[in-house]
C-alpha cells in the first residue's frame, strides 16, 4: 500500500488521522475484496527475500521478547503456563505477527486500538510517542478482565507506524470472589477492575496515580506488578526491534510489509482452506451446562439462580472459491452468570484451533480474520447487547462451543485422507480451583491453579489423542510442577494420577485428563469453589466415538485428617480412581463430604486438613471402540487409563488376570463378546423414523426438564430461521410454541437490554455480520 | 510432497512411523493424497462399487456398479439413502437416556446427566457397526452434518473427472 499523503494533520505516517487511515484500509478492502486493496503485494513480488527476512526477524523477535519477558513474571500462570503473548500491529490496529502463548489476543488487543482509533484517542487523551495503554474491557473485545492489555504506540521520526500489544492472564482482578475467572457475579459490575484503553503512562513510565489504584483494585497486588512490568518490558523490546529493523532496512520496506503480511495471512487462509477442505456445508452444535439452581451456588440474584443450558449450533460453508463463512444462527441469548463473550474473543480464538490445523504456520495476524465470514446473531451470548453482562470465564462455553467445529473440519480432512488432521474435539478445560483468603505466608491471596493447561486431547483418525496434554487456549499445554503449585497455593498435594476413563472411548480413545489431590494446608479464612462442566460432556466423539465424560465435584470438610496423621493412620491419597465406588470416604469418618454433579460452585469455607479435588477432563474419541486393537485396551487398564469394567463393556475385551495384577487379552472370548455386542446393539435399536415419532410426541407433550425448555425457548427467539429448521424437522403444529414467557422460570433480559453503543460518545466497532 | 502408497495404507491402519506423520504434519498438503486413499479404501471395502467419498471409518459415499446411482453406503454393505440425504435418518440407532445406560460407558458422576444430554448411537442395520454418535440435549433434531460439493470438489480443486451419476 502507497501511504496516502494528500490529507495532513494526523500521526499516522503520511499525515493522516488514525480513523482517516482505518476508514481507508477498511474501504479499500470493501472496494475490492483485498485487504488494504492490495491486488498486488509489492514488496514480497519484487524483493521476496526482504519481504522473508522482515518476517522472519520479527516473528523471532516476538517470540524471544515472550520468553524473555515472562521470566521477569512472578505469577505461576504467567511463568509456568505461559499464559502471555505478544503481537505486532500495523497502524490501524491489524495485526501482523503475533507470539507464541495464549495467541486468542491476536484480535483482542487490535479490537481495543481500533477502539482507541474510532473514538478519537488521538485528540484525546492523546497518543504520542512512549505512552503505555491499559485495556481489559470485554465490551470492546477482550476474553475475560484477567487478560489485561499493555498497548504502546511505535513511532517513527515523530509518525505513528504501528502498535504493539502484551497480555498476561493475572491471577485476580478484583472481582466478587478471589481468583481470575470468578463465579459468584452475575453482571459485569462484579467482574472486578474493568479498565478501558485507558492511558496508564507517558514517557515510558507508568503513572504514579495508577499505580497506586491499580495494586489496591486487586487481591494479588505483588504478581499484579510484576505481571504489568512482564508486559511493558516485551513491548518495549519489539518497539526497540522495529527501530532497528527500520534502521536496517528502511521505512518504506516496514510501512509495506506492515500491510502485505495481512492480505498474505488472507491469501494463505484461503489456500489451505483449497488445499485441505471439501466444498460444502457442515453442522455441529455445542452445549454447556449452567446449573444455578442449587443451594452452592451462592449469587448475588434471584432471577439468576436458573438451571440453563447454553447452545452454539453452527453452519459452516466451504465455497468452491475457498472462502468459507460460519454462521451461528440459534446460538443462545447472553444469560446471568459470567460465561458471555465478545465477538472478537469468540472468532478470534477460531484462530488459535486453525494454528493447529488449518493455518499451522507462524504468520497468524488478522488477514485469517478478513479471510472468514462470521456470523454471530446480536443478542447471543457471544455477541451480547447488554453492557450489564459478565465475562469472567467466557472460556466455559468458547471452548465447548469450538470443540464441534473441529468435527465438522475433520469430516473435510478425513473425506480428503488427510487423517493425520483429524481431530475429535478439545476438552472441556476444567477444573478450575479458584479461591483465596490469607495464604501460608500470611498475605491477602486469591489461586487459580492452571493445572488444567493439561486436559485431554481429542482422538485423531490415526491415534490416541494425547493425555494430559494441551488446553485449547494456549496450545502450549503444561500442568506445572507440584511443587511450583505449592508455593502459590496453601494447598498440599496428597496424590496426582491420570483419570481413568475421562477420555471417550472409541478405536482411537481421547485423550484422558487427571486429578491432583490437595489438602489445605496453612491458610487462614480460605475459601474455595469449582468451575467446570458437570451435568453436560460438551466434548462430543466423531463417526463412531464416545463424548469425553463430564464432570463432577469431591469435597471434603471436617476430615479429622490432622489426628490421622498424627496417629500414623491411612490418609486419603492418589486419585479417586472410580467414583462409582470410592475409597477415600471410608477413612474420612464423620467427615462432611460432597460428592456429586455440581462441578460449578461459589466460595465455600475450607480449613486447614480440608479436601479438594481438581479434575481436569479428558478428550473426546473417534471410530467404533470394537474396531480398537484389544491390546490397546488391555494396555489402558494396566497402566491406569481405563477402568476394568469398560474393557468389556465398551470396548469387548476380555480380560485374564495374572497372578502379578496385570491383564492380558483372551482373544477368542474377545471376538464372541464383540460379537456379542454387535448383536445386542441391533437387539437393542429402533429405525431413527420409529424414535423420531416417539420423540416428537414428548416434544408436544413438553415432556423435559425446564433447562432443556428454556434453551429452546431462547434460540427460538433469537434465531427464527433455527426454529423455522426444528420445526420443519419435527414437524411441528402451528399451535405448538414454545416461549420462555410461559416457563416457571425467571427470564430477565429476555425482553429488554440496552448495548454499549447506546452510551454517549460511545463507538463501537462491529467486527462481525449481525 | 508425494507419499508412497505403502505410507498412505500405513496411515489408514494407524501405523504410519513418526518421521513421516510428522513430515505430513509439518510441510505442504499432497493434493495426490484424496486418489491413493480412495484407491485403498476401495481395495479394502467387500463390495465392487465405486467409492466417491469416504465419510467414516466403515461409511461411504458410492457410484452404485448397477445403475450408478450416488448413495451412501456402510462397509458391511447396508445401503442407506441417496447421497444427498441425511443417512442417519435412515439407520437404526439406540438413545441411551437412563443413568443405568450411561453407566456402562462412564463411571458414575463422570457420564452426563440425562435430564440435561442424551447419547444417541447410530448403527449399520447390517453389521452392528457403531457409525456415528450425537450427545444433545433431548428433543435435539437429527443432525444433517454434512453436504459435500462432490462437483466443485473433483473438477475445480483436485482436476478430476466427476464420477458418473445417475438422476
Amino acid at each position: 500500500m502507497n501511504a496516502p499523503t494528500s490529507i495532513k494533520g494526523g500521526i499516522v505516517r503520511g499525515g493522516q488521522t488514525l480513523k482517516q487511515h482505518r476508514d481507508e484500509i477498511m474501504e479499500a478492502t470493501r472496494r475490492t475484496g483485498h485487504y488494504a486493496g492490495l491486488k498486488k503485494m509489492e514488496l514480497r513480488d519484487s524483493d521476496p527475500i526482504m519481504y522473508n527476512k522482515l518476517f522472519s526477524r520479527l516473528r523471532a523477535g516476538v517470540v524471544d521478547a515472550r520468553e524473555t519477558a515472562k521470566k521477569i513474571a512472578a505469577s505461576p500462570i504467567v511463568e509456568q503456563e505461559g499464559e502471555l503473548c505478544f503481537t505486532l500491529y500495523n497502524a490501524a490496529g491489524d495485526s501482523l505477527l503475533t507470539s507464541t502463548g495464549i495467541i486468542i489476543h491476536v484480535g483482542t488487543m487490535g479490537a481495543a486500538i481500533k477502539y482507541m482509533i474510532e473514538n478519537d484517542w488521538e485528540s484525546n487523551p492523546g497518543v504520542r510517542d512512549k505512552d503505555i495503554f491499559c485495556n481489559n474491557d470485554c465490551l470492546i473485545g477482550n476474553v475475560h478482565p484477567c487478560d489485561i492489555h499493555t498497548i504502546v504506540p511505535i513511532f517513527h521520526e515523530g509518525e505513528l507506524i504501528g502498535w504493539v500489544g502484551g497480555v498476561t492472564h493475572v491471577i485476580d482482578t478484583g472481582a466478587v470472589g478471589p481468583g481470575s475467572m470468578t463465579t459468584g457475579q452475575v453482571q459485569r459490575f462484579g467482574d472486578g477492575y474493568s479498565v478501558t484503553c485507558r492511558k496508564v503512562g507517558e514517557n515510558d513510565i507508568l503513572s504514579r496515580d495508577w499505580l497506586h489504584e491499580s495494586q489496591r483494585s486487586v487481591r494479588t497486588t505483588r504478581y499484579w506488578i510484576l505481571d504489568e512490568r512482564t508486559r511493558i518490558a516485551g513491548c518495549h523490546m519489539i518497539r526497540k526491534l522495529v527501530e532497528e529493523v527500520i534502521a536496517e532496512e528502511g521505512i518504506e520496506a516496514f510501512w509495506k510489509f506492515s500491510y502485505e503480511a495481512v492480505e498474505h495471512g488472507r491469501l494463505g487462509l484461503q489456500n489451505r482452506i483449497k488445499a485441505m477442505t471439501i466444498p460444502g456445508k457442515y453442522r455441529q452444535v455445542g452445549f454447556v451446562d449452567v446449573p444455578y439452581a442449587h443451594d452452592d451456588v451462592r449469587v448475588p440474584s434471584d432471577f439468576a439462580k436458573v438451571d440453563t443450558i447454553m447452545h452454539t449450533p453452527s453452519e459452516m460453508t466451504i465455497r468452491p472459491d475457498g472462502s468459507w463463512r460460519l454462521d451461528f444462527e440459534g446460538s443462545s441469548r447472553w444469560g446471568w452468570h459470567t460465561y458471555n463473550a465478545h465477538a472478537v474473543s469468540f472468532t478470534s480464538g477460531i484462530w488459535v484451533m486453525m494454528t493447529q490445523t488449518l493455518i499451522p504456520t507462524e504468520m497468524i495476524n488478522d488477514g485469517a480474520a478478513y479471510g472468514t465470514e462470521f456470523r454471530l446473531p446480536k443478542g447471543t451470548w457471544m455477541n451480547p447487547d447488554d453492557r450489564r453482562v459478565a465475562f469472567a470465564y467466557s472460556w466455559h462455553f468458547l471452548v465447548s462451543s469450538w470443540t464441534s467445529l473441529w468435527r465438522g473440519l475433520s469430516r473435510s480432512y478425513f473425506g480428503r485422507g488427510y487423517l493425520e488432521e483429524v481431530n475429535a474435539g478439545n476438552a472441556n478445560t476444567s477444573n478450575w480451583l479458584q479461591g483465596g483468603g490469607f495464604n501460608q505466608y500470611d498475605e491477602i491471596h486469591a489461586v487459580n491453579s492452571f493445572e488444567c493447561a493439561a486436559n485431554g486431547v481429542g482422538a485423531s483418525a490415526i491415534g490416541d489423542g494425547i493425555s494430559h496434554a494441551a488446553a485449547i487456549w494456549n496450545p502450549e499445554g503444561d500442568m506445572g510442577d507440584m511443587e511450583i503449585w505449592e508455593l502459590a497455593e496453601p494447598l498440599v498435594y496428597l496424590g496426582r494420577q491420570i483419570k481413568a476413563s475421562s477420555g471417550g472411548a472409541g478405536k482411537y480413545r481421547g485423550g484422558c485428563g487427571f486429578e491432583s489431590l490437595r489438602m489445605v494446608w496453612n491458610a487462614k479464612d480460605w475459601t474455595m469453589f469449582f468451575m467446570g462442566n458437570g451435568h453436560i460432556s460438551s466434548d462430543w466423539g466423531l463417526m463412531g466415538g464416545y463424548p469425553a465424560a463430564s464432570g463432577y465435584r469431591f469435597e471434603a470438610h471436617d476430615t479429622g485428617l490432622k489426628e490421622i496423621i498424627r496417629t500414623g493412620g491411612e490418609i486419603p491419597h492418589g486419585g479417586d480412581t472410580d467414583p462409582q465406588n470410592p475409597v477415600w470416604d471410608s477413612l474420612l469418618k464423620g467427615a462432611t463430604i460432597k460428592r456429586d454433579k455440581q462441578a460449578i460452585t461459589t466460595e465455600a469455607m475450607f480449613k486447614d486438613h480440608d479436601l479438594y479435588l481438581n479434575y481436569m477432563r479428558g478428550g473426546p474419541g473417534f471410530g467404533d471402540p470394537l474396531d480398537r486393537e484389544p491390546q490397546a485396551v488391555t494396555d489402558d487398564v494396566n497402566e491406569g487409563y481405563l477402568l476394568r469394567r469398560f474393557a468389556e463393556s465398551v470396548y469387548g475385551v476380555a480380560l485374564a488376570e495374572d497372578s502379578a495384577g496385570s491383564f492380558t487379552v483372551d482373544t477368542a472370548k474377545t471376538d464372541a463378546l464383540r460379537a456379542k455386542i454387535r448383536k445386542d446393539r441391533l437387539a437393542k435399536a429402533v429405525p431413527t423414523k420409529v424414535w423420531m415419532a416417539g420423540e416428537r410426541e414428548r416434544i408436544l407433550r413438553k415432556e423435559a426438564g425446564l433447562q432443556v425448555q428454556q434453551m429452546y425457548a431462547a434460540s427460538f427467539k433469537l434465531g427464527p430461521k433455527w426454529e423455522e429448521g426444528y420445526r420443519k424437522f419435527w414437524d411441528l403444529p402451528v399451535d405448538w410454541q414454545l416461549m420462555e414467557a410461559d416457563l416457571p422460570i425467571p427470564s430477565y433480559g429476555r425482553e429488554y437490554s440496552m448495548d454499549l453503543s447506546e452510551l454517549p460518545d460511545v463507538k463501537t466497532v462491529q467486527f462481525v455480520e449481525e | 510432497m508425494a507419499y508412497t502408497k505403502t505410507k498412505i495404507r500405513d496411515l489408514v491402519a494407524g501405523k504410519i512411523d513418526r518421521d513421516t506423520l510428522h513430515t505430513m504434519l509439518s510441510t505442504p498438503k499432497d493434493k495426490e493424497r484424496f486418489e491413493t486413499y480412495v484407491e485403498i479404501l476401495q481395495e479394502q471395502v467387500p463390495w465392487d462399487d465405486k467409492i466417491v467419498l469416504p465419510l467414516g471409518p466403515k461409511l461411504y459415499i458410492v457410484q452404485r456398479k448397477a445403475d450408478k446411482k450416488w448413495v451412501v453406503k456402510s462397509h458391511a454393505g447396508h445401503e442407506f439413502c441417496d447421497w444427498r440425504e441425511n443417512w442417519k435418518l435412515h439407520a437404526v440407532m439406540r438413545v441411551r437416556e437412563t443413568a443405568e445406560e450411561m453407566e456402562e460407558l462412564y463411571p458414575r458422576l463422570m457420564a452426563p446427566s440425562t435430564d440435561w444430554q442424551v447419547i444417541r448411537e447410530y448403527y449399520c442395520p447390517k453389521s452392528g457397526d457403531l457409525l456415528d454418535v450425537e450427545a444433545p440435549t433431548p428433543w435435539y433434531p437429527v443432525i444433517h452434518d454434512f453436504e459435500p460439493d462432490i462437483d466443485a470438489f473433483y473438477t475445480e480443486w483436485l482436476g478430476l473427472e466427476i464420477p458418473e451419476r445417475a438422476a
